[in-house]
């Protein structure tokens, strides 16, 4: 069995097993998610959390679905903030430094106070890879906010007014497209395939009888 | 930058699974450069009859109507597809649409979002309807990488080999084709939409094989591969401009008096409110069933994977093809119970981890397809009882350790950063110690019935992504899924928008809902749930809530 725990969804209290991640404890609790529940894995961002431990006074960062309860856990959903999502055109925009005062001005008035890092349930350098940002590093600021998972707590404690993901997101799409090396095996393929090299070939192979493929497909090289 | 940091849990692995990880230890050196047997096609045959879910009988019922009626399907599939419709006794007017476009696409994952991209870059309107988020979707989740035949010692014709053995020779040629075809061009848009794949300094894409390929062709962006692309997707999307309507499930589609389709019966899925869509083409979108939970699996899915597009189009007269068919994914996580069933991506095999058992023996070939796989552990667990024991079953180690002993330190810190994190956060170091696995319901291979312009047989009606059947055959290849969602989401936006322009509708109707429900009341069937089931329900053991709630809805 179980050991019980007393948590605080919204401040009202339940008794849940101490097994169970914040997610599944408010589903014990019969709460039925909507907002504030997606890939339940840790990858979309649906159910950011904040919580305080009774009695600590320091406030807390987390997923839902990746976290498990504690006694005397008070906890907030975060299933939306209100983010400044600027929209631009990926053919015409340039990978320089002006883009980024165009867009996301706001930037130029972080005050250093870190709290966007602090907030990060990823525990990703949030306030440096935006120091990158301002400074028009794509790539680096690229690196460090790959794993950004879009919770918006960063946004949600920015006392700039900073929408920390709509910034690294532009970042990385300016580093996939235009900073990143190109891949000439990629385009040539496409070549081949546009100008029809495999068109014959292909629709033969799908033509053959069945036993021929079986043939083929169980001694077929294998690279190492 | 500095290592990423892990507080271990000194007490998570009992005293039994701590014995057993020094019998994986002990082998380890043994096992490293050893070259593991692949099995004969008699011998795969053998372990996918003997142990593959899909060949339990007791797990599937019989269709009663429909279009494929008399052909068997999961059983919880089979109660949506017989359920009873959440429009009947309901107002709705159908003739009064609130919104009216020309490409009304049903959800908002990397299939409806490619879609959306290509429908209106081909000068139709249109409009996006999700019942959660946009990117609140299984491509999101996946982690491993998306296949593309694009290096000079591939080709298309080899991945299309590959992909045809994998779906054991049912894959539709058609639509193999394209994806094969169309894979390097994938990879290009993707590019130039700002993906950042990992690539060699000299631009070379960086590529593992998967389980099943004969070449090494699974381009990825860390393990975040699905989630790079989707947000990418979305971003895109709002960039131009497509409208998105979220939190919001089509219940119903529409019809017209000629049987062309004709738009979407929506709920807001917070109000309840019900809209009409009126469309000239309609895209279902809606991806996978894994929160079906076929026969008790737990599953590496989206909250949302609830088949509520097959259940749409199966009423309105569509096609399903190979419905019968699902993948289980070999690697889920067993343990610990917090992140059950959740994704082990197969790219932690492609680094070089083997699948050991409870003596430290590696049993397999890690890389034989995920059905083969899959039935091979669950044959380990339970006809050899070669199992770790866990609190909820028994178990395999994947030997996570091997992979920094073969690319080096900082290997999985750098490949598989996502899983690190994952297991990080309940006190598991897998860079120094093994994992434990079991298959987790994982993919629907089987969907709807699509042509190569991806319309079903209904005028109108277009499918893409997981939503759709026949192109993986029996079974799908790992990364021809991020393919598929990428390749056939922008085949059917780019048909659907050329087709609009000829399209004129008739009068809206509902009349095949009720046509469908007379169906089952003639054939004597009683539905036993209203659907589509648009969200699980868990209440996780509750006792309290054992009897109230099921599937979430009132039981009928």
């Amino acid at each position: 069995m179980d050991k019980m725990v007393n948590i605080y969804i919204a401040g009202k209290q339940y008794t849940v097993p101490d097994s169970l991640t914040i997610m599944n404890a408010m589903e014990y609790a019969g709460y039925r998610h909507i907002r504030g529940c997606g890939c339940r894995a840790g990858f979309c961002g649906a159910c950011a959390t904040i919580y305080r431990i009774k009695g600590d006074s320091e406030l807390r960062f987390c997923l839902a679905c990746q976290t498990k309860v504690q006694d005397n856990m008070y906890i907030a959903s975060l299933p939306f903030f209100p983010t400044q999502k600027q929209t631009y055109d990926i053919e015409k925009v340039k990978p320089d430094q002006t883009v980024m005062m165009e867009l996301y001005p706001e930037i130029y008035s972080c005050i250093g106070c870190n709290a966007c890092t602090k907030a990060c349930p990823q525990g990703l350098p949030v306030m440096q890879y935006i120091a990158y940002a301002q400074r028009g590093e794509y790539e680096k600021c690229a690196e460090a906010s790959f794993d950004c998972i879009a919770c918006g707590m960063c946004s949600a404690r920015c006392p700039a007014g900073i929408t920390h993901p709509m910034v690294s997101l532009l970042a990385r799409r300016l580093y996939g497209k235009y900073i990143a090396p190109e891949s000439e095996h990629v385009d040539n393929r496409v070549d081949e395939v546009l100008r029809g090299d495999y068109d014959a070939l292909i629709k033969e192979l799908s033509e053959k009888p069945l036993d021929e493929l079986k043939e083929m497909y169980n001694h077929r090289e294998i690279e190492k | 930058m500095a290592a990423f940091e892990i507080k271990v849990d000194p007490g998570v692995y009992d005293s039994a699974m701590l014995d057993s990880i020094k019998k994986v230890e002990a082998t380890r050196p043994s096992r490293i450069g050893a070259e593991l047997r692949r099995m004969s096609a008699e011998e795969k045959e053998d372990v996918l009859r003997r142990f593959h879910p899909d060949y339990r009988e007791d797990g599937f019922a019989v269709l009663r109507v429909g279009p494929n009626k008399g052909e068997k399907v999961p059983s919880e599939l089979c109660d949506l597809l017989e359920g009873r419709s959440r429009v009947l006794g309901v107002k709705v007017d159908v003739a009064h649409p609130d919104y009216d476009t020309d490409v009304l696409i049903i959800g908002g994952g990397g299939a409806g979002a490619s879609a959306a991209i290509e429908a209106s870059e081909g000068g139709a309107r249109t409009m996006i309807v999700t019942k959660l988020r946009i990117g609140d979707a299984n491509t999101m989740m996946a982690e491993g990488g998306i296949q593309a035949a694009d290096k000079p010692n591939d080709s298309p014709l080899i991945h299309y080999l590959d992909a045809l053995g994998g779906g054991h020779f049912y894959n539709k040629p058609e639509l193999l084709k394209k994806l094969v075809m169309e894979a390097p061009e994938a990879i290009q848009w993707l590019n130039k939409l700002g993906v950042m794949f990992d690539k060699d300094a000299d631009g070379t894409m960086v590529t593992t094989h998967g389980g099943g390929t004969s070449r090494k062709r699974m381009h990825a962006c860390a393990d975040y591969s699905g989630a790079e692309i989707m947000r990418v997707l979305r971003d895109e999307v709002i960039n131009r401009g497509i409208q998105i309507v979220d939190f919001t499930a089509a219940i119903e589609l529409v019809l017209d008096d000629r049987g062309q389709c004709a738009g979407a019966v929506l709920r807001n899925m917070e109000t309840g409110e019900l809209r009409v869509a009126r469309a000239k083409a309609v895209i279902i979108a809606t991806g996978g069933a894994g929160r079906l939970h076929y026969q008790g699996f737990p599953t590496s899915n989206h909250y949302g994977a609830t088949a509520d597009g097959l259940i749409l189009g199966y009423r309105a007269g569509a096609k399903l093809l190979y419905a019968d068919t699902i993948q289980y994914h070999p690697t889920g996580v067993a343990y610990p119970e917090q992140m059950l069933g959740a994704l082990v991506t197969e790219k932690v095999r492609s680094c070089g981890a083997q699948l050991v058992n409870v003596d430290g023996i590696a049993f397999m070939n890690p890389l034989e397809t995920r059905d083969v796989t899959a039935a091979s552990i669950i044959r380990e667990c339970k006809e050899r009882g070669k199992g770790v024991p866990t609190p909820l079953g028994s178990a395999i180690w994947l030997d996570t350790p091997m992979i920094e002993e073969l690319g080096g330190k900082g290997t999985i810190e750098k490949r598989i950063p996502g899983m690190l994190r994952m297991y990080s956060k309940f006190g598991i170091d897998m860079r120094l110690t093994p994992i434990l696995i079991y298959p987790t319901l994982h993919y629907q291979n089987g969907g709807l019935d699509v042509t190569d312009k991806s319309m079903t047989n209904i005028p109108g009606l277009f499918v893409a992504g997981e939503a759709a059947g026949g192109v993986h055959g029996r079974n799908r290849l790992m990364g021809n899924s991020l393919l598929d969602v990428i390749v056939f989401g922008r085949n059917a936006g780019k048909f659907a928008s050329a087709y609009v322009p000829d399209v004129r509708l008739g009068v809206p109707t509902l009349a095949h809902v009720e046509k469908f429900q007379a169906e089952l009341s003639a054939a004597g069937v009683k539905s036993k749930v209203e659907s589509p089931l648009l969200l699980p329900s868990y209440t996780h053991g509750n006792p309290k809530f054992a009897d109230t709630i099921k599937w979430g809805h009132a039981e009928l």
